[in-house]
Parts: structure tokens; C-alpha cells; sequence
């Protein structure tokens, strides 16, 4: 197999790496990377538990392959702490209870982060369709949504 | 001892909404799930060769290519496999030996240095089938001509409360005769009678299935796995495989998202006997998102034929039901929650004279398992509508016909047992009154009608009489707490609760106790299954025990000290005090090192380690003729659901608008994990009432994605959940509290097909209420005006 050089931030840091053509930016974000924050639930880019952030942008890692990450910045859940503080949206998540098995977390936390800096006063409606592509089985949804607004009301 | 910590008082922080203990691993990524185990290079993966048959006999496998594959390691059959495995009745093998009974059953375990290549590999394995004719329909598999499934079902071991049917397809049949049915239907002003269906539906945790398995050269096991039941799969492994259970290991990590598809044995049993073939070699075994939705456990269907009669005074008299479980190639669960159903088919109502059949019946469909409710989502559609239909006839209001009819304290149940005190009607009072209960309101749209449908449900944890929970509770240097429990945290916060009841018992602060976590069999104490519901109350139970036995050992020490009673001693917010002479001994000077003696009479006490444990003693056993005994199950949980929806008459699409929901929980614990209970488990129920069934054609699935078989997403959230703590104590739970995990999963479906009802005049017996089907229905029948 083909080996791409690839440059990239992740979570901040700036890093080189070797990564096959036909490698899954997911496998080689777990496997290589040991980010194993970041969730497999189908990897058909159906439930959006992989959900992590290139330059800004919500995307399923299952679906992306690790050499389209070369110039990007990446974003995962082990990077939405900075300086030691949570993210408001996690420690609303806390709050809230919006977290119950937690699978599903990392990828709703990253998608929420993404629809807040692009859109920092969403609607209800606008949290629920940023939301759809990110399946949860535990919460029924309610505290993720509530848990969203309380950050977007509070400045973000 | 002045034990200010006995059931009657409350000490914080029982009844207190503290934050989740594994909330902050959670919202980091830092929350360990067994597939983020990491085993380094020396992992091997395993794949699964399947069925591609409903129904065949093996006639010949060859691994011989699969073998010569470059990077394979070992490939196993059902040659391996001689002793049957199984929960309650042992009837299947790990991996096939001579037949094969669902699209999916496990034929040939491939195992690789990638999971690509073992991929690859089960490509070339060969195996030749005799296909035979598939029983799709329980119905069909009762038929005296139907093909025998099991033919060695008289030969399988079963526990003494399971009654198979060799030489049929019969896996139990649970039966009730309670009264004189005959001479009642007379007495009659209304009877009804009916046919509800209720397809498979997936658990669909979002953590797919997977375990890790490694023998070492002795023949010891360790097994890694996202399991609700590790002890159990540790005892039916060690059964299967004729070694003792101490030799076998079960971690289990955090579970990402488990509601009955976790429990038993499943993906694991494959991994063992994979990992056998290599010893000294971790072996991975990981479903693929489209193994998740046929090869492990489904929920079984139902048929489910209902007659039910009320006098002119809305008073049920009787009331005769025959359950037709799809109980697929294997039981696993299936059995009890065939007997379940039959012990709780009346729903949460007296009726006097009862007749019920309950059948578990084979089928060449996936395995049945448990599934949050276990069965009683399922009857509770059929029954939770019919009696809406009767009290239609008798022209009563639904919520007075529900309260006049509805079990109260000190009534006698379907099986004769008195129940307990149960806050049911109270339920039902308050769901009425937060949904604005017979009070019309106006839909959105011209073209949409609104209506309110209500339900009621019961269920008591089904398990064995003496299942057992057991708890060890560790005091460190500084005080803090570490709390041993077996019991698995699934996302329905057992560990957070356990702590609450920890430190209120022992009488420390939340923040010092934490969880010895992960469970692991070789530390972890005892605990049954995390499973029906009932780990607030049997592990509580026994997480209060130890703690007590630790404060015992603690207040003799001090006491010893100061040369005071215990009896005049407390242990309050981490200190103990003395109510006599107001002396204060922070825990942290004496848990682990002791104290000194009065007088230099050398020292007392030693590291403190409390431990407990818990069964219920009181189960009896119940008739196998008329299923009427003393008390069929340790207690019920009950409770009430009302939906308020609005139906688009032009798409027959349904908008939950309001759900209110009310439990008795005994003693909420901590109340926001209930009410986030209730509301996680209402959408899981809108989703099976609106969107679920795994459809088959002919016993081959049709669905194995989330675009085929759509769950529920933030798009399908109700406008508004209104939830509702009701609190009538258990007598036997630690604070009076009982379970509520599975509950709220009950109601809601019927609910939904009651308001349905109310909204167009249109009633549907075969679940889920999709889209085209009430679209379909309109056309047909036309909405009311």
C-alpha cells in the first residue's frame, strides 16, 4: 500500500506522520494516535459517534481517509479542554446529565462545539437538525439539547 | 448504636441530584470502553464465517484455503464445540455443529494477524448445506407439521422453572387458570377481543458488540468484554467449557449503551473459543455495525391474541390471552421472558378469573434476548389498547375505567400474590392532571388532527428467586472511600447511585467515595446480572450492608478510645462524634492505622474493610398448572404515561407534542438520574411505537443499517417530557427505593396508539405506527371529523 507524508495539528500540536492510502482518518486517529476518545459505532457514516473537527468542520472520521488530514487542523474531544478548563458545553453536559453511557458524547460534544462557533444564538430547531447525524440511544436527546442552549444563552 | 442511618431517616446524599460520577470521564474522552483497550502488537482478530440460511444442515466444511492464508493463525468450527451453552436452557453451541438455524448463526471463527486479512480469510472457507424449510412465523412453528427446530430439546439442561416441550418447537409454555373463565364471559355486559403484533426490533447500543479473549499456557482465561452480565458469562463459559469459573476472567470496562443486548453471553463465547485455538495470544472480536442488527440478540416478536370482559359497572371479570413469542433459533432470555409475560398478562389490574397460554416458540429467526422491559413493552401494547377498546364500549372515561380497574395495595395479582403497597393510582392522577386530561386542544395545522392516549404498566424484575448481589466497601489513608460493586455501569448511573447510598450509609461526603471500577471478576464482588431493573434496589441493598458493617467496625474502635459506648457514637461528614462529650475524630486518623488505648494499653482497629451482601429469601415457586403461588416476584414497579400528539392527515406522519410520565420508584435516590431514566426511555419507546422493526422475508433480514432500520434522532425528541416522581417505599429497598431503568419504555408505545386512536379514529394493532401505515389506514378508513 501507498504511503502518504502527512502534516497536520491535531488538538493544537503540529504533527508529521506516515499514513496508508486506504487508512480511515477514525483507524488512524484511535490506532495510531491513541486518541481513542474518538468513538466506532458503524463506521459507515451513520451515527456520527466518531464526529471530530477538521478546520472547524464537523466530520465522520469513518468516512474521511487519513491523508486527506494532510494541511488540517483537527480537532477531538481530547482537545475541547484547553488550559486545564472544560469546555462550558462539557461542563454543561455535567450539569445537565447530558451524558448517560457516554459513546455517543465525544461526537455530540464536538458537533455542538462546531454548530456554536458557527452559530452562537441557535434555535431549538437549528440544535436539533445540527444533532440529527449523531445518534444517542441512552438520553432520548433532551439533556444534549437543553445542555446546548444553556451554553449558546450563557455566550457560548 | 445510635444509628441515625437506619431506612427510616434520610441522610444526604439520598434523594439529592448530584452530579454522575463518571460524568467527567465521560465529557473528556477519557472513559474507557473495551474496544480502546489497547494490546499491542500482539493482538490477533477474530471474524465470523455465518449462515447464509435460515435453516440448514452443515454437510461438509472446509477451512483448508483459509488455513493457507498468509497471516492466519487458527480457524475453528463446531468440531470444537461439544457441550451446549445456555441461560436458562442450554440449546445452542457456540459455533454450530450440525445445523444451523438464523441468517447469522456463528458456523466458522477465522482467527488473523489483521482484521482484514481474517476477513479475507473467511472468504475461503467452504461449507456445504442441506437448506431446509424455515419456520418464520410462531404460529406456523406450533403446527403439529412444523419443522422441528430442535429435535434434541428433550436432551438440553433446564432450570427447574422452564418447562420445554420435546418434539415440538415449543421452547416453555407458561400458563395461568385463575377463577372460572366460563361462568364470567356470562356475567359480561362487554366483551372484546383482539390480535396486537409486535415485529423484532434492534437494542442498537451505539458501541457495537466486542470482546477480547486470551488463554494462557495453563489454561486460564481472560476475557475483556462490554458486558451487563460478567459473572454470568464467567459461570456459563466455564459450564460450556467443563473449567472452573475461578480460572476464568471477565473485565468489563463501561458499557456504551447495553439495554438487554449485552447481557448473557454472546460475541464472547465466539472470542473464547477462537482465543483457545491460540494460546498465549489476545484475540479481538468486534460485530460490524450489520452483524449488530441480526447476529446478536433482537427483541423477540409477539403475537399476542387478547379477549377481555367487563361488567356494566366497568369492572373487568375476566380476561384470556394467548402469547405467541418469535423466540428465533435460541432462547438465550427468551424462556423467561416467556414466563414473565404469562405471570404478568393481566397488565396492573385485578381481574379475577384469568386464563393465559404463553408460548415460547422457535423460529428460524435471530436470537431472542432481553430487551429493556423484557416482554413487557410488548404485552403492554396489546393490553393497554384493548382496555382502552372496552372502556369505549362500556362508554366510560379511560383514565376512571384505569382507576376503578387498577391494582391497589393488598390486592391480590394474577398469581395470587398479595402486592405490596404500590402508588399506582397516584400514578395515574398525576399523569391525568399534567396532561390536561379530557381537555380537546386544537392542532396546529388544518389538515392535522390532535389527540391523548394514556397507559398504565407494570413489571417486576424477572430472575431467578435467589439472585444475589454482593458489595466490599475500602476505607484509604485520607478517608476516602473505595466502593466494590459487580454490578456495570450501562449509562443508567448505577455507579453514581451505589456511591450516594455508600457514603449516606457510612456517613461521608459523596466526593470520597469512588467506584472500584472496571469490574472484574477476579476482584469485583458477586453480582448477579446488571439486568431487569433491579441493581438500586438488590445491590443497594448490599452496598448498604458493607457500609454498615464498615461503620460498625470504625465506631468499636473509637469507642475503645474515648472508652465510650458505641451506642452514643456517629459518623458524620467524614468525622465521628461523640453525642456525649462532643469529641471529633476525623476517619482519616484511624481507618487505616487504628488507635491507641486508653492508659498506653497498646493499640486497636486495623485497615477498615466493610463487605455485604443480598437475596431475596421471600420467591416462591408457581404452580406449572394454574401459575398461581404465594409471590411470584420480589415486587412491581408501576407507573403511568400520557402522550399528546398531533397526526398530518396528508403524510400520516406523528409529532409527539407533550409526554407526561409517572413512576413509583419507592425512594428516588437520586432524582435526576430517574427523570433522565424516564425520558431516555420514552424516546426509545416513540422510536419502536414510530420507526423500528427488523424486517424478514422468508428468515433473511432486510435491514442492517441505520438507513434501513431508523432509530429515533434529535428530530424525534417530544416538545416537552413532563416527569413525575412518585415515592410509595419498598419495604425491602434501601430507602424504600425500587428500579425504574426499564419502565418508562413501557407505556409509551400503547400510549401513542391510544392517542392515535383519539386523534383519527383509527386503531392499529401491528406496531410500529410508521408513517405510511397510518397514511395507508387513513386512505382506507378515513380520519374522523
Amino acid at each position: 500500500m501507498e504511503k502518504h507524508a502527512i502534516s497536520f495539528t491535531i488538538n493544537g500540536v503540529e504533527e508529521t506522520r506516515e499514513v496508508p492510502s486506504n487508512m480511515t482518518l477514525l483507524t488512524f486517529l484511535r490506532e495510531h494516535l491513541n486518541l481513542t476518545g474518538v468513538k466506532s459505532g458503524c463506521d459507515a457514516g451513520e451515527c456520527g459517534a466518531c464526529t471530530v473537527l477538521m478546520d472547524g468542520e464537523p466530520v465522520n472520521a469513518c468516512l474521511v481517509l487519513a491523508a486527506e488530514a494532510d494541511g488540517v487542523n483537527i480537532r477531538t474531544v481530547e482537545g475541547l479542554a484547553s488550559d486545564g478548563k472544560l469546555d462550558p458545553l462539557q461542563e454543561a453536559f455535567i450539569e445537565l446529565t447530558g451524558t448517560q453511557c457516554g459513546f455517543c458524547t465525544p461526537g455530540v460534544l464536538l458537533q455542538a462545539r462546531s454548530l456554536l462557533d458557527r452559530n452562537p444564538d441557535p434555535t431549538i430547531d437549528e440544535i436539533k437538525i445540527a444533532l440529527r447525524g449523531n445518534l444517542c440511544r441512552c438520553t432520548g436527546y433532551t439533556r444534549i439539547v437543553e445542555a446546548i442552549q444553556v451554553v449558546a444563552q450563557e455566550g457560548g | 448504636m445510635a444509628d441515625s442511618r437506619d431506612m427510616k431517616t434520610v441522610p444526604s446524599p439520598i434523594g439529592e441530584s448530584v452530579h454522575r460520577i463518571d460524568a467527567l470521564e465521560k465529557v473528556t474522552g477519557e472513559a474507557v470502553f473495551t474496544d480502546d483497550l489497547q494490546f499491542g502488537p500482539g493482538l490477533l482478530y477474530g471474524r465470523v464465517v455465518r449462515s447464509p440460511h435460515p435453516h440448514a444442515l452443515i454437510k461438509r466444511v472446509d477451512v483448508s484455503k483459509a488455513l493457507a492464508l498468509v497471516g492466519v493463525r487458527a480457524v475453528v468450527t463446531g468440531e470444537e464445540c461439544e457441550e451446549h451453552i445456555g441461560l436458562y436452557l442450554k440449546d445452542r453451541y457456540i459455533f454450530c455443529r450440525d445445523r444451523v438455524r438464523f441468517v447469522g448463526d456463528p458456523v466458522v471463527g477465522v482467527v488473523a494477524t489483521t482484521d482484514a486479512i481474517a476477513e479475507e480469510a473467511c472468504r475461503l472457507v467452504e461449507v456445504d448445506y442441506e437448506v431446509l424449510e424455515p419456520v418464520v412465523n410462531p404460529l406456523r412453528g406450533m403446527d403439529a407439521d412444523a419443522p422441528l427446530l430442535h429435535p434434541d430439546l428433550g436432551t438440553y439442561g433446564v432450570v427447574d422453572f422452564i418447562d420445554p416441550k420435546p418434539g415440538t418447537n415449543v421452547a416453555n409454555h407458561f400458563k395461568v387458570r385463575k377463577g372460572d373463565l366460563e361462568s364470567a364471559w356470562k356475567e359480561c355486559e362487554v366483551i372484546v377481543e383482539r390480535e396486537f403484533q409486535v415485529p423484532h426490533v434492534q437494542h442498537v447500543p451505539i458501541e457495537p458488540h466486542v470482546a477480547v479473549a486470551q488463554f494462557n499456557r495453563a489454561g486460564k482465561i481472560t476475557i475483556w468484554s462490554s458486558s451487563q452480565s460478567p459473572f454470568a458469562q464467567r459461570n456459563l463459559i466455564a459450564e460450556a467449557l467443563g473449567i472452573s469459573q475461578s480460572d476464568i476472567r471477565v473485565i468489563a470496562p463501561y458499557v456504551g449503551g447495553g439495554f438487554g443486548s449485552k447481557a448473557g453471553v454472546s460475541v464472547e463465547g465466539t472470542a473464547v473459543v477462537m482465543a483457545r485455538a491460540v494460546p498465549g495470544q489476545p484475540v479481538k472480536v468486534r460485530l460490524t455495525r450489520e452483524e449488530e442488527f441480526f447476529c446478536s440478540f433482537v427483541r423477540q416478536g409477539l403475537i399476542a391474541k387478547t379477549k377481555v370482559g367487563a361488567k356494566a359497572n366497568g369492572e373487568i371479570l375476566a380476561m384470556k390471552t394467548n402469547y405467541y413469542w418469535d423466540a428465533g433459533a435460541y432462547t438465550e432470555y427468551g424462556v423467561n421472558i416467556t414466563r414473565a409475560s404469562g405471570y404478568s398478562s393481566t397488565g396492573p389490574y385485578r381481574i379475577p378469573n384469568v386464563e393465559t397460554d404463553s408460548y415460547c416458540v422457535y423460529t428460524n429467526h435471530p436470537v431472542g434476548g432481553p430487551m429493556r422491559g423484557f416482554g413487557m413493552p410488548e404485552i403492554h401494547w396489546g393490553i393497554e389498547q384493548i382496555m382502552d377498546i372496552v372502556a369505549d364500549e362500556l362508554g366510560m372515561d379511560k383514565v376512571e375505567f384505569r382507576l376503578k380497574n387498577c391494582l391497589r395495595s393488598g390486592d391480590a395479582n394474577v398469581t395470587g400474590m398479595i402486592m405490596h403497597p404500590i402508588g399506582l393510582t397516584e400514578c395515574i392522577e398525576k399523569v391525568k392532571q399534567a396532561i390536561d386530561w379530557g381537555i380537546q386542544e386544537p392542532p396546529s395545522a388544518a389538515h392535522k388532527l390532535r389527540g391523548k392516549g394514556l397507559a398504565i404498566a407494570w413489571k417486576a424484575p424477572a430472575m431467578p428467586p435467589n439472585a444475589g448481589s454482593s458489595a466490599w466497601l475500602r476505607l484509604n489513608e485520607d478517608a476516602t472511600v473505595s466502593l466494590g460493586v459487580g454490578g456495570q455501569e450501562i449509562g443508567q448511573g448505577t455507579f453514581t447511585v451505589a456511591a450516594q447510598m455508600a457514603a449516606a450509609a457510612l456517613g461521608v461526603p459523596f466526593e470520597w467515595v469512588r467506584i472500584s471500577a472496571p469490574v472484574d471478576t477476579k476482584y469485583s464482588p458477586y453480582e448477579w446480572q446488571t439486568v431487569a431493573s433491579r441493581l438500586t434496589w438488590s445491590m443497594g441493598n448490599a452496598v448498604v450492608a458493607a457500609a454498615k458493617d464498615a461503620r460498625r467496625q470504625i465506631l468499636e474502635i473509637v469507642a475503645a478510645h474515648w472508652d465510650e459506648d458505641p451506642e452514643h457514637l456517629d459518623i458524620r461528614d467524614g468525622q465521628v462524634i461523640s453525642y456525649r462529650t462532643e469529641e471529633v475524630m476525623p476517619l482519616e486518623n484511624m481507618v487505616v492505622y487504628g488507635l491507641p488505648m486508653p492508659d498506653d494499653q497498646g493499640w486497636r482497629g486495623g485497615p477498615i474493610i466493610g463487605h455485604g451482601n443480598f437475596m431475596p429469601s421471600y420467591v416462591t415457586s408457581l404452580s406449572n398448572e394454574t401459575g398461581q403461588g404465594k409471590r411470584a416476584v420480589v415486587h412491581y414497579t408501576t407507573g403511568c404515561q400520557a402522550v399528546d400528539l398531533e397526526v398530518d392527515t396528508q403524510t400520516g406522519q406523528i409529532t409527539i407534542l407533550r409526554v407526561a410520565s409517572a413512576f413509583d420508584v419507592g425512594k428516588a435516590i437520586n432524582p435526576e438520574q430517574v427523570r433522565v431514566q424516564m425520558e431516555g426511555g420514552i424516546v426509545q419507546g416513540i422510536s419502536t411505537a414510530l420507526f423500528e422493526s427488523l424486517q424478514y422475508e422468508d428468515g433473511f433480514p432486510q435491514a442492517s443499517n441505520f438507513t434501513d432500520y431508523r432509530i429515533a434522532t434529535s428530530e424525534d425528541m417530544p416538545g416537552e417530557i413532563i416527569s413525575i416522581i412518585v415515592e410509595v417505599p419498598q419495604d425491602d429497598g434501601p430507602w424504600g427505593a425500587r428500579g425504574v431503568g426499564e419502565h418508562p419504555m413501557i407505556p409509551t408505545a400503547p400510549a401513542i396508539a391510544n392517542a392515535v386512536y383519539d386523534a383519527v379514529g383509527i386503531r392499529i394493532f401491528e406496531m410500529p405506527l410508521t408513517a405510511e401505515k397510518v397514511f395507508l389506514a387513513i386512505q382506507d378508513q378515513g380520519a374522523k371529523s
